[in-house]
């Protein structure tokens, strides 16, 4: 149904077409010889993927699951009998019976040498570098056995460092030039932020006009962070400030922690993808001197209730009242860099927003408000800190709109890298800790909320309440689980009907509830531009999510990510929310007691609106 | 400028029937007698003609493309522009007879930035050809349809090679593709396209007008007609030139009165550097292979000071996107700068002249595979000359 008209993929990679043995191709499958090795492979495999399948290391550095074949460093170069050169692996489709060898003299000299080469252009240490550790650049120079510089090394800095954005920061003099962050923000992302500048010797990746980072189009998913084989790119830091709060013994030092982080610290610590931590973090959190710890799913529940009712409430004003400045489909608000990118990029269409804030500003509110008057603390001595797997939340709690309790409603968000980092610093190792729960009183939340970390999370739970306050039943889904709305498909689209509404609801009675869910930007595109044509008209309510994945892949979780690591967090996410006795955000008994406490008005009353709803500002592509 | 010598086969006169002649044999037909003739692409690669031809003929798609690849860009070629200036319907039916040879539709010609001054007459001569039915519909009444346009490049070097070429027509970065595939199936926008230098198109209408056996009888085994050459530097009398494949680099200095010869660069900047030893080699796709530059240097000049030269433009050049050329043209050109300095040791030399080699082996494109060749055929062949002096 949607076509995607505009992306750009570039003409190398496109795919093979491979004509099979009936129509006078030579077959779907080849034989290729690898280090005397015979293998078949079918046709169009790269040699890289020809010989990941047969366990053959080959060394990659401009390489990623994730993005369209560059073929740039050419560290992966292996040689082809009868080939005058080497042939980059990554990008060579095999199509015909070929001998290659992967680690014959040329290619052993050729590899050291580019090393070599990217390594005296290299500036700084190791020991001083934020991906000690964890950066395939060292890791490569180790496989290597690189002793020293053979090409000399340089010593000056020829960039200066753009700390300008609250999200994202560029050390280029750290760049190897892989063009990965390239490839991420125009062709998987579709953003185009970053692009390679100058030729020969001065190439760099630079900005529209070398801008700083926070002046440009840039809407903070730091997806380039993640893709970024070297220390080049890195999230804005704030521990030593958090630091510096929780030894200040006059301020009370909360976080709140996202349901995605959890789901993936574990692989900072050397576990394998899919394990959940989140009673080992409470602990952990404590341990470091956090005062209170909460769960952001408890607003993400609040939100669900918001949100579930902006939806209704726009429904009833369009379909009974007939107000036609009602805008329909109704988008989710709780990914900022989704939020940005539609400031952005269609200013025009920001009245189909939920004005719901992301449940990391609900919570900052909340904290500064009611918490503060229940517990009797000054807020000015709160400090609130949220852990995210995000690099666009710390953005977010910096906007100016984000005071609504009078003060800075989050003080810092902090990446799921970052807390690891705190964690390691204070010399706890994660997985050896015994779990403990959450504080009050915001307790431990619901699987709704738990479930917001997987792309198509939020729209299952918004389902799940939204469906049960119009008909009074459950949504018809064994076990609770809305499969339509799982899986990793760039764009997904379902329908649930509702049937048997409750009196209030009856003009739903028999409505199709048509639902779609889009992540990363470049799908969001596809939908906005279907928006944009006028064919979205039946459609009531679209989660997008700016990073692939939803936010088990954010921009500030673990180094490395591909399809199969977020896979395996969405897992370890869906299987902590079947484990939970409260699954539905209406039925989580915190919530309701907020709701008789404190927004007394209701859900998208007039407290509600104060504290928990925003506004946008129409960006633009204007560069100042 | 005319061509300097007389035209071996390069006679405007008697080729103006190639273009009617061509569309009386059917496409196949020609990429046959192309590949009977032996041609190899002029542009320096030499790549068979015909090979590309057939290729291209033989891939299923709804649109085709020509390119022809007029961004002269080597340093020390000027035989396209003479070409395009001088033998206009030569190169333009060639052109046409390549676009009726793969079927297709549209021809492009990327002209080099510095060559705008052509680009009015040029234009002239398309509507004059469109004029005569010799291109756009129907073209001489055979129903075949075929016109041209013409993109001006801007000034980048890389944009020479052909996959750069197209990134560059298609608006993108002047940077190389990886290959495969090959612009034969997946050229511009992702069409099957052929790339072919000017002087190859114009030596493809020599072809059809005369017949391969006719074009056999010039040149040696392997490397067959003639070849156009800019010859510049030390001599008397500089030009462009039609040799035969074959000739010896004696003779064409003695052909351009160059008495004082020490080395001859053959192929321009990322050619070989021919010291007088060996100045009995031949200009052929077998010894000294060149896109048409010769550049001539006497007992004065400075070996390792021409070397700089060339190794900062490439510094310069290197589009930049892959590792090895882009870092390793610098350590080589720093590398001479430590000979200047006397600073450089032999351990260190051999260490760059290794990672030339490495360059030449893993870069992307031509350029950077090429770019060490100056490097490594002058500290060779005048080891003695650069560290004597220094
Ligand atoms: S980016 Fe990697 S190689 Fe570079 S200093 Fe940091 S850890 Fe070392
Ligand atoms: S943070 Fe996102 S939008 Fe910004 S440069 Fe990186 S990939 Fe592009
Ligand atoms: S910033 Fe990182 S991802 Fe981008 S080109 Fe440089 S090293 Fe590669
Ligand atoms: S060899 Fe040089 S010019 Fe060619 S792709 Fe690599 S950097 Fe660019
Ligand atoms: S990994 Fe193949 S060229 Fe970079």
């Amino acid at each position: 149904m949607i076509k995607d008209k505009l992306s750009r993929t570039p003409v190398s990679q496109q795919p093979l077409i491979v004509k099979k043995e009936e129509e006078g191709g030579i077959g779907s499958f080849v034989e290729v010889e690898i280090n005397g090795r015979k293998i078949q492979v079918q046709m169009g495999t790269t040699i890289l993927e020809a010989c990941r399948q047969n366990n053959i290391h080959i060394p990659t550095l401009c390489y990623h699951e994730d993005l369209c074949l560059a073929g740039l460093c050419r560290i992966c170069v292996v040689e082809i009998e009868g080939m005058r050169t080497l042939q980059a692996a990554c990008t060579y489709p095999i199509t015909n019976k070929l001998k290659i060898q992967t680690t014959s003299e040329k290619v052993r000299k050729a590899r050291r040498h580019i090393l070599d080469l990217l390594l005296s252009e290299h500036y700084g240490e190791c020991y001083s570098c934020h991906r000690n550790g964890n950066c395939e650049l060292q890791s490569l120079a180790k496989e290597y056995g690189v002793d020293g510089y053979k090409f000399g090394h340089i010593t000056e800095r020829r960039h200066t460092v753009d700390r300008s954005s609250y999200s994202v920061i560029r050390d280029m003099d750290k760049c190897v030039l892989c063009k990965r962050c390239v490839r991420t923000c125009i062709d998987l992302q579709e953003v185009g932020v970053l692009e390679a500048t100058h030729r020969g010797y001065d190439t760099t990746i630079s900005t529209f006009y070398d801008k700083p980072l926070a002046d440009v189009i840039c809407i903070n998913c730091g997806q380039c962070i993640n893709r970024c084989p070297t220390a080049a790119l890195k999230a804005n830091d704030p521990s030593d400030e958090i630091w510096v709060a929780i030894d200040n013994p006059k301020k009370h030092v909360v976080i709140q922690t996202a349901p995605s982080p959890r789901a993936s610290i574990g692989e900072e610590f050397g576990l394998p993808p899919g394990h959940s931590m989140t009673k080992q973090l409470n602990t952990a959190l404590r341990w470091i001197g956090f005062d209170k710890v909460f769960d952001t799913n408890f607003t993400a529940d609040l939100t669900i209730m918001e949100e579930g009712t902006e939806l209704l409430n726009r429904l009833k004003k369009k379909l009974v009242e007939g107000d036609n400045n009602i805008k329909l489909p109704q988008f989710t608000s709780c990914s900022p860099g989704w939020v940005k990118y539609i400031e952005h990029f269609y200013p025009d269409y920001l009245d189909y927003l939920s004005t719901c804030k992301s449940p990391q500003q609900m919570f900052g509110a909340l904290i500064k408000t009611f918490y503060a008057q229940e517990n009797n603390i000054a807020p000015e001595d709160i400090v609130t800190v949220a852990l995210m797997p995000c690099s666009a939340k710390k953005f977010e709690c910096n906007r100016p709109e984000m005071h609504s309790s009078g003060f800075k409603d989050v003080d810092y968000g902090l990446t799921t890298r970052e807390m690891a980092q705190m964690i390691r610093e204070a010399g706890i190792n994660l997985p050896d800790l015994e779990g403990s729960g959450f504080d009050d009183p915001f307790g431990d939340a619901s699987g709704a909320g738990l479930i917001f970390g997987a792309t198509g999370g939020v729209m299952e739970a918004a389902l799940r309440t939204v469906y049960e306050i119009v008909t009074g039943r459950e949504v018809p889904f064994k076990n609770l689980e809305i499969t339509p709305c799982r899986g990793f498909e760039g764009v997904r689209q379902a329908s649930v009907k509702l049937e048997g509404t409750l009196p209030e609801w009856n003009f739903l009675e028999g409505v199709d509830l048509n639902f779609m869910i889009a992540h990363g930007t470049a799908n969001a595109k596809k939908v906005m531009e279907a928006l944009v044509r006028g064919e979205l008209e039946n459609i009531h309510f679209i989660e997008v999510m700016a990073c692939p994945g939803g936010c088990i892949g954010g921009g500030g979780q673990p180094i490395p990510t591909s399809p199969e690591i977020r896979k395996k967090r969405a897992e370890a996410i869906y299987n902590e929310d079947r484990g939970l006795e409260v699954r539905k955000s209406h039925q989580n008994p915190h919530i309701k007691y907020i709701y008789e406490k404190f927004l007394i008005d209701g859900p998208c009353g007039h407290i509600s609106h104060k504290l928990l709803h925003t506004h946008y500002v129409k960006r633009g592509k204007f560069i100042a | 400028m005319p061509i300097m010598n007389d035209t071996i086969q390069f006679n405007v006169g008697e080729h103006r029937l190639a273009l009617e002649k061509a569309l009386k044999l059917t496409p196949q037909d020609i990429v046959m007698e192309i590949r009977e003739a032996g041609l190899k692409g002029r542009g320096g690669a030499g790549f068979p003609t015909g090979t590309k031809w057939l290729l291209a003929l033989s891939a299923v798609a709804e649109k085709k493309f020509v390119i022809c690849n007029a961004d002269e860009g080597e340093p020390g070629t000027f035989k396209d522009r003479v070409l395009l200036d001088e033998y206009t319907n030569l190169v333009i039916d060639g052109m046409t007879i390549g676009g009726y040879a793969i079927q297709a539709t549209e021809g492009i010609i990327y002209l080099r930035g510095e060559y705008k001054y052509l680009l009015n007459k040029l234009e002239r001569f398309l509507d004059e050809k469109r004029e005569n039915n010799q291109l756009g519909n129907n073209i001489l009444g055979t129903g075949f349809n075929f016109d041209i346009k013409i993109r001006l490049g801007s000034g980048a070097y890389v944009c020479g090679e052909e996959t750069a070429l197209i990134e560059s027509l298609e608006g993108h970065r002047g940077e190389a593709r990886n290959r495969p595939p090959f612009p034969v199936n997946t050229g511009f926008m992702g069409y099957p396209t052929i790339v072919n230098n000017v002087e190859t198109f114009a030596s493809a209408a020599i072809i059809i007008s005369k017949g391969a056996d006719w074009f056999k009888k010039i040149g040696i085994s392997k490397s067959y007609g003639t070849k156009l050459v800019s010859i510049s530097g030390d001599c008397k009398k500089p030009g462009v030139y039609e040799v035969p494949f074959g000739i010896s680099i004696r003779d064409l200095l003695k052909m351009v009165e160059a008495d004082e010869a020490k080395a001859v660069q053959v192929g321009g900047a990322s050619g070989q550097c021919v010291p007088e030893s060996q100045f009995d080699r031949k200009i052929s796709f077998e010894d000294l292979s060149t896109g048409g530059s010769v550049m001539i240097f006497n007992k004065s000049r400075d070996m390792l000071h021409i070397l700089k030269n060339f190794m900062e433009f490439f510094v310069e050049e290197s589009c930049g996107q892959c590792s090895p050329c882009r870092i390793g043209n610098k350590k080589l050109l720093e590398g001479i700068e430590l000979i200047e300095q006397g600073k450089c040791s032999y351990t260190y030399l051999n260490e760059l002249i290794e990672l030339g080699k490495s360059m030449q082996l893993a870069s992307k494109c031509g350029l950077g595979q090429s770019s060490p060749n100056p490097f490594i055929s002058i500290l060779t062949n005048f080891e003695n000359e650069v560290f004597s002096t220094k």
